[in-house]
């Protein structure tokens, strides 16, 4: 039956009085053979969302069916790769079509011609059943591929392929399904994108994303497998603490999804992280990302579709026991794609024109995110991170409320922060993680037992400060007494020491946790120190006078991250400087 | 395919309907011809079954349900694209109105544009010069970028435009590019809903200066037509999209006034009867102002680039506005002004702790600008941002309780802005000049305040002495700021 174009408003086309498209079916619209996804069907209309420019489709024009989902592909090939929202290979499409993505081209995503090395790791009887590795090569230099079957397939193993080079569309084994018919399994298997990947059962989280961003480590941190929101006005540098984590946090793979931001960004993140090399491996940091990017200007409906395509490939990773994190930058976005469609559906409008849904659809992106037993038995998770562009800077809007419902960490950015170059702004008052308590133990067995003590007395000077801050507005500092002076100096070391970090600079830009917290340790010391002093009856400005503030402050530039001896000389000038204090003030 | 039909279903707006079309493309090009001769231009909108929906460019003005025919053109809205396009002034719709009759076209280019493959893009790296201390030193323009003036009615950002335009230097990093002479950099100009005045001041300055040569000029008065005004940056970036990929240009792109444009989407959008999003415009302004801003860049293949300075009025000076917004989300930056400077006199007034240029840090330092900038301008910024503080201190308890830190950082405040933001409108700053100022007033502060800057470095550029031509200087400068006034 001939289904054919019926009508047309931007991204949105429908074909009338067919029966033949089920819910999110994947078609081709129009003789360009434009790629769209089935979102309704009534029994007048199919309504279809094209992920591409409709300029120039005509009524009449036909829709051909493709009987399955929008799927990504998954295979070898993935890793350091570039993808557009619907994985197709961006550098596949400079060749083909120059400068400008132009329409109606349906590149495979994987490289078809490249050849792995590929070793067979199943022998003819094995039983086999999905999840289960039956190959490996490696894909890069710090990533070994391993082909599963597909979940919900099972059999017996009754052919395989010596081990030697193969592309990925090759035959590597067969299996005898239950029914008796053969399977043949190649290096690519397709997912629908929307549909999260099976898994054995989900495990507690207990182990920390370690960023070396300290604020985020050690103040508000979050765990392998869990989720966090970075909402954020424009300026206060969402993308670049997002760049920090993607270059950084150890992850063994990370995915990049630029969803609706600038071109010019996507450009940076290729360029930079192909120059950078990672210190624990000596690769190039693309070693081990992947980038999706549906920049702004790209069309409206493959950005809604390239956050599922991002989580899908993490998850495909994932299974293979591989540590993933997200970035999704921005999830504001996204939620904006959400709304044009809808406003094109002529959908009732919830909150602000967005659809009365989008919680819904935030709680399922979120949820995808875990700590998990995959069917294989490996372990792996998927942490992700989602920046969120509130409008107008308000977080009260729909997107930063909703989102914040669904995810236990939320580094909330601030724009006064940002204004005095406090980077990373992470904003300590308004800012919250619940993993702290599910991580406290990793970080006592594995840094130093007093690792969450340390962090407590760091926190509550900074409440202090606040609390004393509304006064000093009102009145100035000084009249505050001696004691709560010392807090608030010791406030202004632990802001500008150890919550500022500079990312350009070689040794800031990344601190291992025991740094951190030796960092804590030498704040607190002379926090402790001094007050013991002030109560001896030494004025604060024979401390100020000693320096050791600011010397405090330049620890995270003079302290090199493989020279953490050097922390012994800070402490024994703690101990002499205040202590000698102490005698002449017991002296008069 | 050459069918007419005769009349109308009906006419909304800038909006018509026709009925019982058939073969017609989504975002084609149609000829309404009226019958006293005249003809219009209208775009596909909507199409769905036998119905199609046109926004007509010049306005609906005069039409009826019968007093027309309209022939549809099976193509996109397609404008001549030529080199000698430059020197020339054109409606928003890419016809020319100076009289010198039509540009032969070396090529026709499709308006629409298509979206840049983000592989394809090179980063942005080499700074434009605009002679500009503020801009120059710490929201530094690079080549590429795209970044907005915000401003509000009745301040400075015309002639800050024109300033920029008339200064405006490329300066290369590689022999090649010094050696390119004058020739290769050039001015697209895109006025949307601009009075008539401010459309003449533009064109009356670049012929001052000479720019005119080498500026193309696409105005949409606010009189014309709001369809048009869609259209106008539309043609000015395909113009100069041409110029800068094709003719390897540097093509500084100024687009004003983007509230307008927005304005007009939301006047269209509702004509259309589109559900509205946050104060009545359309969800998809942010697409919409993003496929315009994202046509600037530079791409491999080309030694040219395209650079944008979108000026946009903040309605009731609000930078949280819809428009303001969403433009700073997608351009690289914002340069704000700032209404107390400019009462001031100061001259650009802009608020240097609101404004930033995000490709600024790659594109500055050692081999493009000078290796102390990033110091000096991390340094000014966070000095400029305690004066905020010790200036709200001050508005308290009176400025005599003040500590004598906080008393430097007030005379540090009125220092910068008089010296350092405060210019001529023909003063051209030259890097070297704007950053060496820089240095003389930080030495107005103590040194153990300018803590962004290494030790090294501090040692051998900090000297008290620096400061002390404006200690004594400061009364007459006031006087000079109140002859200008």
């Amino acid at each position: 039956m001939n289904n054919t174009v019926y009508s047309i408003n931007g991204p949105v086309v429908k074909a009338a009085n067919t029966r033949d498209f089920s819910m999110l079916e994947m078609v081709y619209v129009g003789e360009k053979r434009l790629i769209g996804e089935v979102i309704g069907v009534t029994d007048e209309f199919t309504t279809i969302q094209v992920y591409e420019n409709t300029a120039g489709l005509k009524i009449g024009e036909p829709i051909e069916s493709t009987g399955a989902p929008v799927c990504a592909n998954l295979g070898p090939g993935i890793i350091s790769n570039i993808f557009d929202g619907i994985e197709r290979p961006l550098r596949d499409m400079t060749k083909l079509n120059g400068v400008f993505v132009a329409e109606g081209n349906s590149l495979f995503s994987l490289d078809t011609e490249k050849k792995y090395d590929v070793t067979v790791t199943v022998k003819v009887g094995d039983k086999l059943c999905g999840g289960d590795i039956y190959c490996t090569c490696p894909e890069t230099p710090l990533i070994t591929h391993k082909c599963m079957v597909p979940p919900n397939v099972e059999g017996e193993v009754v052919f395989t392929a010596e081990n030697g080079q193969y592309c990925v569309n090759d035959t590597i084994i067969k299996l005898k399904l239950i029914d008796g018919t053969e399977l043949p399994l190649t290096m690519v298997q397709k997912w629908a994108i929307k549909k999260a990947r099976p898994i054995a059962k989900r495990l507690a989280i207990k182990r920390p994303l370690i960023t070396g961003q300290r604020v985020i480590d050690t103040i508000i941190p979050i765990a392998k497998g869990g989720a966090a929101a970075i909402p954020g006005g424009f300026g206060t540098g969402k993308t670049m603490t997002q760049h920090q984590l993607a270059k950084w946090c150890d992850a063994d793979i990370i995915v990049y999804i630029g969803c609706g931001e600038r071109g010019n960004e996507m450009t940076q993140v290729l360029e930079e992280f192909g120059e950078l090399i990672d210190p624990k491996s000596n690769r190039p940091l693309t070693d081990r990302t992947v980038l999706i990017a549906n920049t702004s200007n790209m069309p409206v409906a493959a950005r809604e579709a390239s956050i599922y395509t991002g989580i899908t490939l993490a998850e495909y990773y994932r299974d293979m026991g591989y540590h993933i994190a997200i970035m999704a930058d921005s999830t504001s976005r996204w939620a904006e794609a959400l709304r044009e469609i809808s406003g094109r559906l002529e959908e009732m409008p919830a909150e602000e024109g967005f659809p009365a849904y989008l919680p819904s659809r935030l709680s399922e992106f979120y949820e995808r995110a875990g700590y998990v037993e995959n069917l294989n038995g490996t372990e792996g998770s998927v942490t992700i991170i989602g920046a969120v562009s509130p409008q107008g800077s308000d977080f009260s809007e729909p997107v930063t409320q909703n989102t914040k419902r669904f995810v236990r960490c939320f580094w909330a950015l601030d724009k006064s922060l940002a204004y005095a170059r406090h980077y990373p702004a992470i904003d300590w008052n308004s800012s919250y993680s619940e993993y702290i308590e599910d991580l406290s133990d990793f970080y006592n067995e594995n840094v130093s037992p007093d690792f969450m003590s340390l962090r407590q007395e760091i926190s509550n000077i900074l409440q202090e400060e606040t609390k004393l801050m509304e006064i000093v507005k009102l009145i100035g500092a000084d009249v505050l007494p001696d004691d709560q002076k010392l807090t608030i100096e010791t406030a202004r070391v632990v802001r500008v020491g150890f919550l500022q970090q500079n990312a350009y600079h070689k040794d800031d830009t990344y601190v291992p946790l025991e740094k951190q917290r030796l960092m804590m340790k030498v704040i607190v010391d002379l926090y402790t120190r001094s007050l013991g002093a002030l109560k001896n009856g030494v004025p604060l400005s024979d401390i100020m006078a000693t320096g050791l503030f600011d010397k405090a402050v330049k620890i995270k530039y003079e302290v090199p991250n493989d020279e953490l001896k050097r922390f012994d000389g800070y402490f024994k000038e703690i101990d002499e400087m205040i202590g000698g204090l102490t005698v002449t003030g017991g002296l008069l | 395919m050459n069918l007419q039909y005769v009349g109308l279903k009906d006419i909304n707006g800038p909006l018509v309907a026709l009925e019982g079309v058939s073969g017609v493309a989504y975002d084609e090009i149609a000829k309404i011809r009226l019958d006293d001769g005249t003809e219009r231009i209208g775009r596909v909108v909507e199409l769905e079954g036998d119905r199609a929906i046109l926004q007509v460019f010049e306005g609906t003005n005069g039409i009826s349900l019968k007093n027309t025919k309209t022939i549809f053109s099976g193509k996109p809205l397609e404008i001549p694209l030529a080199s000698e396009m430059l020197g020339r002034v054109f409606n928003g719709a890419g016809k020319p109105v100076d009289g010198l009759g039509a540009v032969f076209p070396e090529k026709m280019g499709d308006v629409n544009g298509q979206s840049l493959n983000p592989v394809a893009r090179q980063y942005p790296r080499n700074y434009i010069h605009t002679g500009i201390s503020s801009i120059d030193a710490l929201m530094t323009l690079i080549r590429g970028q795209k970044l907005p003036i915000f401003s509000g009615s009745g301040l400075s950002h015309n002639k800050l435009a024109v300033q920029i335009a008339k200064q405006a230097r490329i300066t290369g990093d590689d022999d090649a590019s010094q050696s390119r002479t004058a020739g290769d950099f050039a001015i697209v100009f895109a006025a949307m809903g601009v009075q008539n005045d401010v459309a003449n001041y533009f064109r009356r300055s670049f012929e001052e200066t000479g720019a005119i040569e080498r500026v193309c000029m696409f105005l949409n008065l606010s009189s014309d037509p709001i369809i048009e005004r869609l259209l106008t940056p539309l043609c000015a970036l395909t113009a100069a999209e041409y110029l800068a990929f094709e003719k390897n240009m540097h093509i500084l792109v100024i687009m004003t006034d983007m509230t307008s444009y927005a304005e007009a989407l939301r006047e269209f959008s509702s004509s259309k009867g589109e559900i509205p999003g946050r104060k009545g415009y359309p969800g998809y302004l942010y697409s919409n102002l993003a496929a315009l801003y994202e046509r600037a860049g530079v791409v491999e293949g080309s030694t040219g680039s395209v650079t944008q300075i979108p000026i946009l009025t903040m309605p009731n000076d609000d930078i949280t506005h819809p428009i303001p917004d969403l433009t700073a989300y997608i351009t690289e930056g914002q340069i704000v002004f700032d209404r107390d400077l400019d009462q001031k006199g100061i001259y650009p007034g802009l608020s240097v702790l609101l404004s930033l240029s995000r490709l600024m840090k790659d594109g500055i330092g050692e081999g493009y600008t000078r290796d102390d900038h990033a110091a000096v301008s991390n340094q000014l910024f966070a000095a400029y941002a305690k004066v905020q503080d010790a200036r709200s201190l001050a508005s308290v308890i009176g400025e005599e309780e003040l500590s004598d830190n906080d008393k430097a950082y007030m005379r540090f405040g009125v220092l910068f802005e008089e010296h350092f933001l405060h210019q001529g409108f023909d003063e051209n700053r030259s890097i070297d000049e704007t950053l060496d100022l820089g240095w003389d007033l930080l030495c107005a502060l103590p040194k153990s305040e300018l803590d962004r800057i290494d030790e090294k470095l501090l040692d051998e550029k900090y000297d008290p002495e620096r400061a002390a031509r404006f200690t004594g200087g400061s009364v007459e400068v006031k006087t000079d700021i109140a002859n200008e006034l």
